[in-house]
């Protein structure tokens, strides 16, 4: 029954010289409804009205508000805080992809062996990645203070002159922060430039031995282009991650000394909801989107093309 | 290759002294965990007479217990919304090549790079006037929907490279569309919800920038949440902060370790695409 009933269904005529294919029904594109109503109502409608109220003067509560066009954004231009804040994201960013990659490589490339701890090591140095971020944060923030093990640790190995006050010295506090995210994620990119190693043939290595190449030779040549899948999903993750930055900062420093750690993230929250300017801490999210979508457009394309030459 | 040179063995000592630089700070968690505040050493020495009075003390002031149950409903709820949703939602999108499907496809990957925080605080004013700050509900209707754009990327992917015959045969077995999703592709997709399972709870249950904003000033808490707000009422009470951050890990920690190799597999696989 229920076959005939298909079979009437999908009786038309066939198209000459075409014959048509049995069981080639697409699902019907109501199975994304459910998806895309959550993802409607979470992501994309506030996202629209979050780029409206951006030029807007609304405070958060007030259902009467102004539309005052570019004002939120020259008000930004004048604000040392927050062309302070885009700086320090930008940094952090780029330090964070820069730094996490090559210390994570460098973990693959050891774990990657015939050493004997070789499993330990990868559940160990990817544990970090599974705490939360805030939890790491508040470690620390213990970990660097005046009297915390980092300054502790200096002492016992007789370098008292090397003790800091690493977060409350302005210069420091942010390389701090890139340092607590390097400790968190550098096993996590560890982990997936293995597998990308992995996916290396043998045979490769052992033609290139054959021909007489030196190891920085072979790395070079066989492995870093080999490795440009894994590469390119490290840096997108890491550079996004980046410069959404909140967790670690708001833990350790709390944006301080000053203003001297705060990135866009903190300083949208601090507006928004220590000072009540809605609007504007809005009109700092967007800049960030513009940010986001910029580097990872950019990204995308060098990326591919890097894939592309390297294949 | 195979053979375990000196040269290995160089390695390996290298190797193990640099894991031991990247667990130093958990040491010194767990030392001044059971650490009494009278004891006033240098941190990294080891504590002479362990207690376990902060704990005691951590758990009866921190409110980790409900903070507990809560996390462990939003994120189980909001996971298997968010799984069953996009699993769904990939289906046409990677079978379809029709102008409609690119066009759902594109809108949900531009969620990929919307940063949250430009649509957190319009939710933020619907959610209040909903009536919904300070509950549980918030959350995972905000998890369920955030974790879409990644979700439905993973099982597109997927379902990209699985061969249609299944589903065909089933069709012309007189299958409808839904019944061959539930029972032909669904399973198909088991390695691939292995991974999306992994990635989402790990995010949703450490996140810590939305419940901070729709939870703040409610009874009710998160894990992140509860730490953040006890270490502001404890601001110097290291000893015990250090309980608190050390029972919120446990949990975490005890799950990877058990699950160590589907997660670790988990995360690389999924995310070499």
């Amino acid at each position: 029954m229920t076959l005939d009933l298909q079979q009437r269904r999908s009786e038309r005529p066939a198209a000459a010289g075409r014959p048509r294919r049995a069981g080639r029904a697409v699902p019907p594109w109501w199975f994304t409804a459910p998806a895309l109503l959550l993802f409607a109502f979470v992501v994309l409608i506030p996202s629209a009205r979050g780029v409206y109220y951006a030029f807007t003067d609304w405070d958060g509560l007030d259902p009467n508000f102004a539309f005052i066009g570019l004002d939120n954004f020259i008000a930004m231009a004048d604000d040392p805080d927050a062309l302070q804040a885009i700086w320090h994201t930008l940094l952090v960013a780029i330090a964070i992809t820069v730094i996490q990659n090559g210390v994570g490589l460098l973990l693959a490339l050891g774990v990657n062996t015939t050493i004997k701890s070789r499993n330990v090591l990868r559940v160990l140095l990817f544990a970090p990645a599974m705490i939360a971020q805030i939890v790491t944060a508040y470690l620390w923030r213990n970990l660097l203070g005046p009297d915390g093990a980092v300054n502790s640790l200096l002492a016992g190995i007789g370098l008292e002159s090397w003790q800091q006050n690493w977060l409350g010295d302005p210069d420091l506090a942010l390389w701090m922060i890139v340092l607590v995210v390097v400790w968190q994620y550098a096993g996590y990119s560890m982990v997936i430039f293995i597998a990308g190693l992995q996916s290396i043939p043998q045979e490769i290595y052992e033609a290139a031995a054959i021909d007489g190449t030196g190891p920085v030779r072979r790395f070079w040549s066989v492995t870093r282009p080999l490795l440009a899948p894994a590469l390119t999903i490290n840096l997108m993750l890491s550079i996004i991650g980046g410069l959404k930055l909140f967790d670690q900062v708001y833990g350790m420093t709390g944006g301080g000394p000053g203003h001297a750690t705060d990135t866009i993230s903190t300083l949208i929250y601090k507006d928004a909801f220590t000072l009540g300017e809605f609007g504007y801490s809005i009109a700092l999210a967007v800049v960030l989107t513009a940010i986001v979508t910029v580097v990872s457009a950019a990204q995308y394309t060098g990326l591919s093309r890097n894939e592309k030459a390297a294949t | 290759m195979k053979r375990y040179t000196p040269r290995t063995f160089a390695l390996e000592m290298l190797m193990i002294a640099v894991a031991v630089v990247f667990a130093f700070p958990v040491y010194v968690l767990i030392n001044l965990a059971f650490r009494a505040p009278s004891d006033t050493s240098s941190p990294i020495t080891p504590t002479s007479s362990p207690t376990l009075d902060n704990f005691v003390g951590a758990w009866q002031e921190a409110g980790l217990g409900g903070a507990l149950i809560n996390s462990l409903v939003v994120t189980t709820v909001s996971v298997l919304i968010v799984l069953a949703v996009s699993a769904l939602a990939a289906y046409p999108l990677a079978r379809s090549t029709a102008h409609w499907s690119r066009g759902i496809f594109l809108l949900i990957m531009l969620g990929l790079i919307l940063p949250f925080q430009l649509a957190s605080l319009p939710l933020y004013q619907t959610i209040r006037d909903l009536g919904l700050l300070g509950s549980v509900g918030s959350l995972i209707l905000f998890y369920s929907g955030l974790q879409v754009p990644f979700t439905t990327f993973l099982y597109a992917g997927f379902l990209r490279a699985l061969p249609r015959d299944f589903e065909e045969a089933a069709t012309i077995d007189g299958c409808g569309p839904f019944t061959a999703f539930r029972y032909v592709i669904l399973p198909m997709l088991k390695p691939i919800t292995v991974t999306a399972l992994v990635l989402n709870a790990v995010s949703v249950w450490n996140d810590f920038f939305t419940p901070l904003l729709y939870l703040s000033g409610s009874d009710q808490q998160t894990m992140p949440v509860a730490i953040a707000g006890f270490v502001g009422q404890f601001v110097s009470d290291w000893n015990l902060i250090f309980a608190a951050l050390l029972i919120s890990i446990i949990p975490v920690l005890a799950v990877y370790l058990a699950l160590q190799r589907s997660i670790i597999n988990g995360f690389a696989g999924g995310l070499k695409g």
